[in-house]
């Protein structure tokens, strides 16, 4: 890397107002004083042998998100196991089996139970193994490591000590937290971004103290000694407090000498660090949260049902046992055959109650067979293979990275299927961080014909409906509104055959502008040619980064602090201005005005550089040129921008704003270019002022500072504007679109400024122009913030009460309402006394946007919303700033295929594009939900069923316990021969194919409103699992009663009674193959089947009267419903049956974009909304004209 | 591949109302003539029952059955049946027991069945207590079950002749071949203090002991009738049987009826009206709903896939 380029040696510190000089207060303070608790954390830097014993034996880098490992994973996971209440009750059935209480042999009972939780718990060891491998490919990450001498060398992360001597390159993570020596600046800075920690992708500065700016050489390191006292590790990624000792001096620590780990090299060759916390102690790892394991609605709704089952297992044993006792006191002694009272006291006709207790005991395992002990298996079996579904799908499949679709965790399939909001990061998630030059405006006109994706997908969209509705019933309307649409139609086509052209071209990475105007050095004939060669200036001047020459090409790439600083570099060197080197005072630009001249090196001299800072939002260069004209160049927001206009610098404001208005409603970044030129007496004025505001060593230096800048920046004359596309990842837009069409609320929470998050709401339409946005912001109370935080508060509150009866008082259905809310309000919003006014404003507003958020607060807003609305909550991110909100979310999805794993690594889920998530919810996450749910409907019927048919059984036999059926017939119902249908079910079902789920999002509401999991639904299963056992057992007592049952004469033994029970809700195969194998195992089963029951005709008739009798009800109940009150798939199973779509295309298409639900955002929305605008205007126009019928039809 | 993607072709039935209704139809149409057929198999069946406890007591001794039936004189008694309906052979003698609890676990249980297939299992006695061993010998077949064998006899003559009882094969061909053995001999049977029900003939193995095969297999309900042979001669309308019973059993402590019954069987097996009326009623009852369906198609019908059935268009505005 470094062979390959050239760099310019410069004190980067120079270059900049803000940061140039370093304040020294801090060091006239001393060290800090810290002592006592809290601060006890000594590194001894370059001796990490002093660290090896107790007490500065600190953590390892060793890092592990593990659950288990090898020691504890066998009682961890029992433990976890038995925390199921069915599982524990099993366990104690099983522990009681082998006492003479039980009904049941002890190996049919046992049996299950271990076969159900080692299943369990093998699915555990292989989630834990391979969270273990994840682990162990980051800690198995080189680092180069100071050995000894000077001599550095490769050690694996897991390696490294505290107090070792690091040396990271250029676009390495750290590897654990780091105090910064010094880099390959002379200035001992750094560039840091911490897109893993905060989201931010704006890269930090850090500085070295500058008593080891010396260390910058490896050999310096074999006799470096120096100390460090800290404070303990804490999750807080923004504070240090240390004091570093060196040469018998002693230091004061801040913040910005930390290198924190998992963030990552920028614009630097190399650093040296010493290691102060590592592993477990680094700040990132403090602020990982233990994955809390997530449950989905449906399984705590399954407790709720095993609940219900246990009362009526409870309630049906006390009926036995009342029975029983009554029976035993009454009766039993007159039973001479049975000889009691028995040695064990079991049946003492003298003792009742005492029996009667036992009893109870034996009853509760014996009807035990109500609460499905395979159901968990089972379910987990299910979601095992349906992730493995997810895992395979190709749809789900990113060739560009090569990452499937990753379900890391099984047991929230289901959930994927009820989700009601969507949390997202934004970068990363929605964009790819990456800024494409898209269009400018210069000297108000409009250069740049290339669409940005979301113009391309309204485009797209517009040209659907258009086409569906000059179908359907309204063409009249459209016929006649012609003048409306010719020119929206004329738009669509050349933004859509723009596109097809430019698809032929190799781009260029971060340059997506195409207009031959400007290209080749065409400008030159454009009629504002002056003002064109000033903006193309302002571009390749006004910025701070670094050029950087390939040696083999020759070509430049940019580093700079930005990446709309890099997109406009790139542009301006495609237009030919080419910036080429930047020496410590001056910006050299290879200037080429036409492509067959020759490039001219042209030298700026940077006089005075006006940072930007959120707050200033611009920044500004006093540049002299080689004429000696002094010049101020000027770039930023456009607000700020038009503010500072000079009276005669107003010319193409009017054009340049509805560009911008343009630019913003297609989704793009804008700024807005300006200049003035200087008076040099004028400058030297103000310079002298400058300068002595920056070497001011008041604590107020940097408002003064900003003052002075304030001044200068004044009078400017406009030039032009940009509009840099924050590129979103592919398919974002329709995805978004799609999800709110499935009834989705999607809320953006980013670490970015409140200008970028709305540009991206815009991008992504979340917002769209006519919007009410309401932001909530405490930027007008600043200054108040330290006075108190009561205002503050107060004034929070009241724009919060405001916006929500303007809310409540909006008449237009139409209308939507936006709320953008910044970090620093969240803080407050987010206290007990105020979320819940601002949850309900939030609920009530289309799409919500939350910017300047820390990770902390993300999670916190999604436990608000989780908790407040009750509902199930998705998040979405990819960075570990979203760790928080993976975890704290219902469902956490992970994006894979970047750098950095944390997100993933906490994740449920994991896709590699965003845009996956629309088939992950609307395809999978509907057939899991479905499925899941039916299935467990299913098993509760089929153990109440069969359950209630040995308590009816009881009855008949003197309540003493015994069990209609054998044994093992019992165990193998329960665990296999009825598990395979039904997880079969749960695999397979499947009710409309995944095309149509995507064709009409709104099925997807089936699952938010839980049609397939209510009560009633649920109850109705358990009265027909009622039935069902009712009918089987009475029909098969009746017809058994006491008649030979077979022409041979012979009469039914209890046996046979029970297995013909038994066929009826089993497997005729399966009993013959059991009667042939298992003579050793029971006697009394022995060829039950093949030599009893089958000769007799009886048995087979009575088998299909009862799964008739049985299944009458429902397949009434079910045809009855689907007569007259079909379900969505039932209609759509119908029309698909019947090939309708096919033969009626039209009907098809209306359904399917009347299958959207309502819905304010998404780029649907926004045309929808165009087009009732339209409408409006039409319909103002006829309403004029007088004709009504029209107007009735514009209403439609 | 296409399975992995969930793309295999499935089968999703449409319940259309042609379906749905020729469902029903066809459940009915299959279900009636079989309730009809059963009704008329059951109908053949010519059953004689001879309820019998009570009647075979001395009048004097009635107050005190149970004392009655524990002494030790005669307990011959003598009935007769008249055959109401020509009988053809064969004609299974069942005995019929009320309110004895085959089923109930403790006497379930107590059986070996080791001991009662192998000689060399004959100490495999532990779950057949309190009838396990005597005097530390095990006692074989030992348990409840085989200690309360019923030991009631009867024979049976026509115009004082004797009507022969066929009592072999009347127990499950796997009883006879694999689960009693075929060397295992009656050992210390009946010879506690106690005495249960029947004895058993210590000469022949068990296997060869049917009446004990035949009770060995414990009934599911209380109410049951067991085997006890067969008559392999036509018996004609109006014949009167003698029945010479040796009432031995006790079942006057539980207050237990016994009934002596003479059958015939059709192919569907005994006597069973229910079945048959079983087989109609829900035959019926499909054909009914059949024709609700039907009605209600007619009535009300719906355009199969008509898109005004979805949801978004049911409740305009959507939800």
């Amino acid at each position: 890397m470094a062979g390959g380029r050239i760099r310019a040696k410069i004190r980067r510190s120079n270059l900049y107002t803000f940061a140039c000089y370093r304040p020294r207060a801090s060091e006239e303070d001393g060290p800090h004083d810290i002592h006592g608790p809290g601060y006890s954390r000594m590194v001894y830097c370059n001796q990490p042998r002093m660290h090896e014993q107790k007490p500065l034996k600190y953590c390892t880098n060793y890092i592990s998100t593990t659950k288990y490992n090898f020691i504890t994973f066998l009682p961890k996971a029992i433990f976890e196991q038995f925390r199921r209440v069915a599982n524990l009750y099993f366990l104690l059935a099983a522990l009681l089996s082998l006492t003479p209480v039980s009904p049941f042999s002890a190996i049919s009972m046992i049996a299950p139970l271990v076969f159900v939780v080692g299943l369990s718990m093998a699915k555990e060891a292989l989630e834990d193994w391979r969270r273990f491998i994840q682990d162990m490919k980051v800690n198995l990450r080189k680092a180069n490591v100071h050995k000894k001498d000077g001599v550095f060398g490769l050690k694996p992360w897991m390696k490294i000590r505290v107090g070792d001597i690091v040396k990271v390159e250029k676009d390495k993570f750290f590897p654990a937290d780091l105090l910064l020596l010094s880099s390959s600046y002379e200035d001992g800075i750094c560039y840091v971004e911490t897109m893993n920690l905060d989201g931010e992708t704006n890269l930090k500065v850090k500085r070295s103290l500058e008593t080891t700016l010396a260390l910058d050489d490896d050999p310096t390191f074999k006799e470096f000694r120096a100390s460090i006292r800290c404070e303990d590790p804490n999750p807080n990624l923004y504070t240090f407090v240390g004091n570093f000792e060196y040469d018998r001096q002693v230091y004061p620590l801040d913040p910005s000498q930390i290198l924190l780990r998992d963030s990552k090299l920028r614009n630097t060759g190399y650093v040296y660090g010493v290691v102060i916390f590592t592993g477990h102690d680094s700040k990132v790892m403090q602020n990982a949260t233990k994955s809390p394991s997530k449950r989905s609605r449906i399984e705590k709704q399954m407790d709720k049902i095993i609940y219900i089952l246990f009362s009526l297992l409870v309630f049906i044993s006390l009926i036995s046992s009342v029975g029983f006792i009554a029976k035993t006191k009454n009766e039993l002694p007159n039973w001479w055959y049975l000889q009691v009272p028995d040695s064990a006291g079991l049946f003492d006709p003298s003792k009742p109650l005492e029996s009667g207790f036992y009893h109870l005991v034996t009853a509760l395992i014996l009807y035990g067979y109500l609460i499905p002990i395979s159901l968990y298996v089972s379910i987990e079996v299910v979601k095992v293979l349906q992730a493995l579904f997810i895992n395979k799908d190709i749809h789900m499949y990113d060739e560009e990275s090569g990452t499937p679709a990753q379900a890391r965790t099984s047991n929230l399939n289901e959930e994927l299927g009820q989700v009601d909001t969507i949390l997202s990061d934004k970068t990363g998630t929605l964009t790819c961080n990456q800024m494409d030059f898209l269009k400018c405006s210069i000297a108000g006109t409009a250069y740049g014909m290339r669409a940005s994706d979301v113009e391309l997908a309204a485009a797209k969209q517009m040209a659907m409906d258009i086409d569906g509705l000059s179908q359907t019933g309204t063409p009249h309307s459209w016929e006649k509104s012609g003048v409306g649409f010719g020119t929206s139609e004329i738009q669509l086509e050349t933004v859509i055959t723009s596109k097809d052209e430019e698809d032929h071209k190799p781009p260029i990475k971060g340059f997506g502008f195409e207009d031959s105007r400007l290209m080749n050095g065409n400008w030159s004939q454009e009629p504002n040619a002056d003002v064109i060669l000033l903006f193309f200036r302002i571009l390749s001047i006004c910025h701070t980064a670094i050029p950087e020459q390939n040696e083999v090409t020759g070509a430049f790439t940019y580093e700079a602090e930005s990446p709309d600083e890099g997109s406009f570099l790139v542009a301006a060197r495609e237009f030919g201005f080419e910036f080429c080197k930047r020496t410590q005072s001056t910006v050299v630009v290879r200037e080429r005005y036409s492509s067959f001249q020759d490039p001219v090196e042209r030298e700026f001299k940077v006089l005075n550089l006006l940072d930007f800072t959120s707050k200033r939002k611009r920044m500004s260069v006093i540049v002299k040129d080689e004429d000696g004209q002094i010049f101020l160049l000027c770039k930023g927001a456009d607000s700020i921008i038009f503010d500072r206009l000079s009276r005669n610098g107003r010319m193409y404001e009017e054009a340049t704003m509805r560009h911008l208005n343009e630019y913003g409603e297609a989704g793009l970044r804008t700024l807005a270019l300006a200049y003035k030129k200087l008076d040099p007496a004028e400058y030297l004025a103000w310079n002298e002022e400058f300068t002595k505001a920056k070497t001011s060593i008041n604590g107020d230096r940097e408002s003064m500072l900003e003052r002075v800048s304030d001044m200068m920046e004044r009078d400017l004359i406009l030039v032009g504007a940009t509009a840099v596309e924050d590129k979103l990842q592919k398919g974002v837009p329709q995805c978004i679109d799609k999800l709110a069409q499935a009834g989705l609320k999607i809320w953006v929470l980013t670490g970015d400024k409140m200008e970028t998050a709305i540009n991206i709401g815009f991008a992504c339409s979340l917002l769209r122009q006519g919007m009410k946005q309401i932001c909530i912001t405490t930027m007008n109370t600043d200054a108040l913030v330290q006075d108190s935080k009561q205002a503050v508060r107060e004034n929070i509150l009241m724009q919060i009460t405001k916006a929500t009866q303007m809310v409540k008082l909006e008449r237009d259905p139409n209308a939507a309402f936006a709320l953008i809310i910044d970090g620093k309000t969240l803080t407050y919003a987010l206290e007990d006394d105020m979320k819940h006014q601002f949850l309900n404003l939030a609920v009530d507003c289309a799409s919500v946007i939350c910017c300047r958020v820390s990770p902390k607060q993300k999670a916190l807003v999604t436990r608000l919303v989780k908790q407040g609305t009750g509902k199930t909550t998705l998040a979405i991110g990819d960075g570990a700033n979203d760790v928080g909100m993976i975890q704290e979310a219902d469902i956490g999805v992970g994006i894979s295929g970047c750098e950095g794993m944390q997100a993933v690594m906490a994740s449920d889920f994991a896709i590699a594009q965003f845009r996956f998530l629309e088939r992950l919810l609307v395809v999978h996450g509907h057939w899991c939900y479905k499925r899941i749910a039916q299935m467990i409907c299913y098993f509760f019927y089929k153990n109440i069923a069969f359950g209630l048919t040995i308590f009816y059984f009881e009855a008949f036999a003197g309540f003493s316990g015994q069990s209609v059926y054998v044994d093992w017939y019992m165990l193998l119902f329960n665990v296999v021969l009825t598990s395979l249908p039904v997880i079969s079910l749960g695999v397979f079902e499947q009710d409309v194919d995944s095309e149509v789920c995507l064709q009409f999002p709104a099925l997807y509401q089936q699952g938010p409103k839980n049609l397939f999991f209510d009560w009633y639904r649920i109850f109705g299963w358990m009265g027909n699992g009622l039935y069902t056992s009712l009918i089987i057992f009475f029909l098969n007592i009746i017809i058994f009663y006491d008649q030979a049952f077979r022409s041979g004469g012979q009469t039914a033994d209890m046996i046979a009674v029970g297995t013909t029970m038994f066929t009826v809700a089993s497997w005729y195969l399966f009993l013959l193959v059991y009667g042939e194998l298992t003579l050793a195992l029971d006697e009394n089963a022995f060829r039950i089947l093949s030599e009893i029951l089958a000769p007799a005709p009886i048995y087979w008739s009575t088998t299909l009267l009862v799964s008739v009798a049985c299944n009458l009800p429902y397949l009434a109940h079910i045809s009855f419903q689907r007569s007259f009150n079909p379900l969505d798939h039932h209609v759509i199973q119908e029309i698909k049956y019947y090939r309708k779509d096919i033969e009626d295309r039209h009907m098809w298409r209306r359904e399917r974009s009347k299958a959207r639900q309502k819905t304010k955002i998404g780029f649907t929305a926004r045309v929808d909304a165009k087009i009732r605008q339209l409408k409006g205007r039409l319909q103002k126009k006829y309403s004029s004209m007088g004709n009504p019928a029209v107007i009735q039809q514009a209403e439609l | 591949s296409r399975f992995t993607q969930q793309e295999l072709p499935a089968c999703k039935p449409i319940l259309t109302p042609k379906w749905v209704i020729s469902t029903f139809l066809l459940v009915g149409v299959v279900f009636i003539p079989i309730g009809i057929v059963s009704l008329f198999a059951s109908r053949d069946v010519v059953e004689i029952v001879d309820r019998y406890e009570t009647e075979c007591i001395p009048i004097g001794s009635r107050n005190d059955k149970l004392g009655y039936i524990q002494g030790s004189q005669d307990k011959t008694c003598y009935r007769s049946l008249t055959i109401p309906k020509k009988m053809k052979q064969p004609i299974y003698v069942y005995y019929q027991l009320d309110s004895f609890y085959q089923n109930h676990r403790r006497y379930v249980k107590s059986r070996s069945d080791q001991q009662l297939r192998s000689a060399s299992k004959e100490g495999d006695t532990d779950p057949c207590k309190p009838e396990a061993t005597i005097d530390g010998r095990p006692i074989v077949p030992c348990g409840l079950i085989a200690w309360s064998l019923f030991n009631d006899t009867y024979t049976l003559t026509r115009n004082n002749q004797q009507l022969n009882v066929n009592k072999t094969n009347i127990s499950w061909k796997s009883d006879r071949e694999k689960k009693f053995g075929k060397n295992v001999f009656p050992k210390n049977f009946q010879n506690g203090s106690l005495i249960g029900g029947g004895t058993l003939d210590s000469s022949l193995p068990l296997n060869k002991q049917e009446d004990l095969m035949v009770w060995m297999r414990t009934a599911a309900l209380p109410t049951f009738r067991k085997l006890y042979g067969r008559i392999e001669v036509d018996l004609q309308v109006g014949d009167v049987i003698n029945v010479t019973i040796s009432n031995n059993y006790n079942t006057y402590s539980f207050n237990g009826k016994k009934k002596l019954v003479l059958s015939t069987t059709s192919w569907l097996g005994g006597k069973n009206n229910f079945v048959g009326i079983a087989y109609l009623t829900v035959g019926g009852l499909c054909v009914g709903l059949a024709i609700l369906f039907a009605l209600i198609y007619l009535i009300k019908p719906r355009r199969l896939g008509d898109p005004s059935y979805l949801s978004w268009n049911r409740n305009p505005g959507g939800q």
